[in-house]
């Protein structure tokens, strides 16, 4: 009991650490430098002000980085089954996942717009072209990883490719799958904003929060960017508590990582 | 002795690729209710012997016929493998994990049920049905993995060293519940251990093998009368086969080294 207390209270402290901090070296500014760093209050006061602009961002972004994250779920899910035929495939398509995964976002920014025009369907392709590689990597090892001895179980008692399929290698795989989700759950909200940055659309209100990023960086409107940022850090919570949330449905109940310590 | 024998090695060899003999020669026959531990050197080749069996990997020479056709390469139906881990899947109950094999082989969801509860009974766990693997204990996942294999009904059983992981109180327990079954259901067991006590204590036959090539080195007939129990244990007659054998065993090891 005492120590979940601890557990609650001692971030707090941090947080209300941190807050003290940041007013202290706030008031050690100059006047004519205290615009670097926007106190707290004039962060909410922006969040307070923008908040209809804010939250339509908010709302583009969350599209985008749902969108894409549920592509690289769905198209890695695909890919995964079939690398996971054979080393032969896996040595014919790895080269030129890694090739994806190294190109940088940046540059293949403005080839998407090219593409597929600035605005939603380029922010969703970045945050898939970010999120992907994790998940796909996890995934196939998750499938090729079965336990040995279990394989031949189902082989000794002829199970069909499908029943050694579904009732053994994808169960199996599950803890490799939330592994990647995880980390793809950080990057989609990341991926959807860097793309909204880069790649976002100026016309009427499509812009998501990179994009608003861009446009009070210019307007020098700093604690509306600190505001922005904060949104960010947010949606990431809710991507990363929603996957943990999944995570615990389905392997709470038999896999060691949820194993309780004092058990 | 007129009965067909159902398992029956004759001059069978096994070698993987092109490497060595793994197995030279082995020439064995079981009648049905046989129980027959395996027991020798690592690297003698006894869970291979028991591989074949099962049809898990072909024979390289020689012939080998379960229940009445050949092993190779389709394992027999009415057979079951006890592996050294209990090999339970982590994200089943204890009651899906025994319904697994049945499920399988494509038996219908309720006599799957019927024969989980029946073989759960038979294991003593039938309060642990709801459970999953990692709340067992060892000797508790091994009986679900016996369970498993009986719910086959199987002829034949095959147990590859399923006690050894255990603290001898649990495996003495296991041995004698193992026999206990057995009264009940009529397999043939082969039965492959480093235990002499335990090969002595469960078998009809005690076969010792020696390495390089594998092959069976000598064979002792147990003649202790079943049911055994306890009491088999304390019997003098029980320590004599139990020296006879750990010498036997003793002087193919010294060959090996």
């Amino acid at each position: 009991m005492q120590r979940r207390v601890l557990k609650l209270l001692l971030p707090l402290v941090t947080g209300v650490l941190v807050i003290a901090a940041w007013y202290v070296r706030r008031a050690t500014l100059s006047d004519d430098t205290q615009f670097l760093l926007p106190s707290p209050g004039q962060v909410l006061a922006a969040l307070r002000d923008n908040r209809e602009i804010l939250t339509r961002a908010a709302w583009n972004t969350t599209q985008g980085a749902l969108i894409g994250f549920g592509l690289a779920v769905v198209v890695s899910i695909a890919a995964g089954l079939v690398l996971s035929l054979s080393e032969w495939v896996r040595a014919t398509l790895y080269p030129y996942l890694m090739i994806l995964q190294m190109t940088p976002i940046i540059v293949i920014a403005p080839i998407l717009v090219l593409w597929a025009g600035a605005g939603l369907k380029s922010v969703s392709i970045i945050t898939f072209l970010i999120s992907f590689f994790p998940l796909v990597v996890n995934t196939t090892q998750g499938l090729i990883s079965t336990d040995r001895n279990l394989v031949e179980l189902f082989r000794m008692h002829r199970a069909r490719p499908w029943q050694e399929l579904f009732l053994l290698r994808v169960p199996a795989a599950l803890p490799y799958f939330f592994t990647g989700l995880r980390i793809a759950a950080v990057l989609a909200p990341i991926g959807a904003i860097t793309g909204d940055f880069t790649a976002g659309s100026s016309a009427g209100d499509g812009g998501g929060l990179g994009f608003q990023a861009l446009i009070y960086s210019n307007q020098a409107k700093y604690p509306a960017l600190f505001a922005t940022a904060g949104i960010g850090c947010v949606l990431g919570f809710i991507f990363t508590a929603a996957v943990l949330g999944l995570s615990w449905l389905a392997l709470h109940q038999w896999h060691d990582s949820y194993e309780r310590a004092d058990k | 002795m007129s009965a067909p024998p159902i398992v029956e090695f004759r001059a069978v060899e096994k070698r993987f690729g092109n490497g060595p003999l793994v197995l030279g020669g082995v020439t064995l026959s079981a009648q049905p209710r046989d129980f027959v531990s395996l027991i020798g050197p690592s690297g003698c080749g006894k869970s291979t012997l028991l591989r074949l069996i099962a049809g898990l990997s072909p024979v390289s020479g020689g012939t080998l016929t379960v229940d009445g056709r050949p092993a190779d390469p389709a394992p027999a139906a009415d057979l079951a493998f006890v592996f050294q881990e209990p090999t339970l899947l982590p994200w089943l109950t204890v009651a899906k994990n025994v319904e697994l094999a049945q499920q399988l082989h494509g038996v219908a969801a309720v006599q799957r049920t019927e024969t989980r509860r029946r073989v759960l009974d038979l294991v003593q766990l039938t309060e642990k049905a709801g459970a999953y693997p990692r709340q067992l204990s060892g000797g508790q996942k091994m009986r679900v993995s016996l369970a498993r294999a009986f719910s086959l009904s199987p002829k034949i059983l095959l147990l590859d060293e399923p006690f050894g992981a255990l603290d001898e109180m649990t495996r003495e327990h296991l041995n004698e519940e193992l026999l206990a079954i057995r009264e009940r259901q009529a397999w043939t067991a082969f039965f492959v251990t480093h235990s002499v006590a335990e090969a002595v204590f469960l078998s009809h036959r005690v076969l010792v093998m020696a390495a390089n090539p594998g092959r069976i080195h000598t064979e002792v007939p147990v003649d202790l009368p079943y049911p055994r129990t306890m009491e088999t244990r304390l019997s003098p007659r029980f320590h004599d086969l139990v020296g006879q054998v750990s010498r036997i065993l003793r002087s193919v090891e010294t060959v090996a080294a």
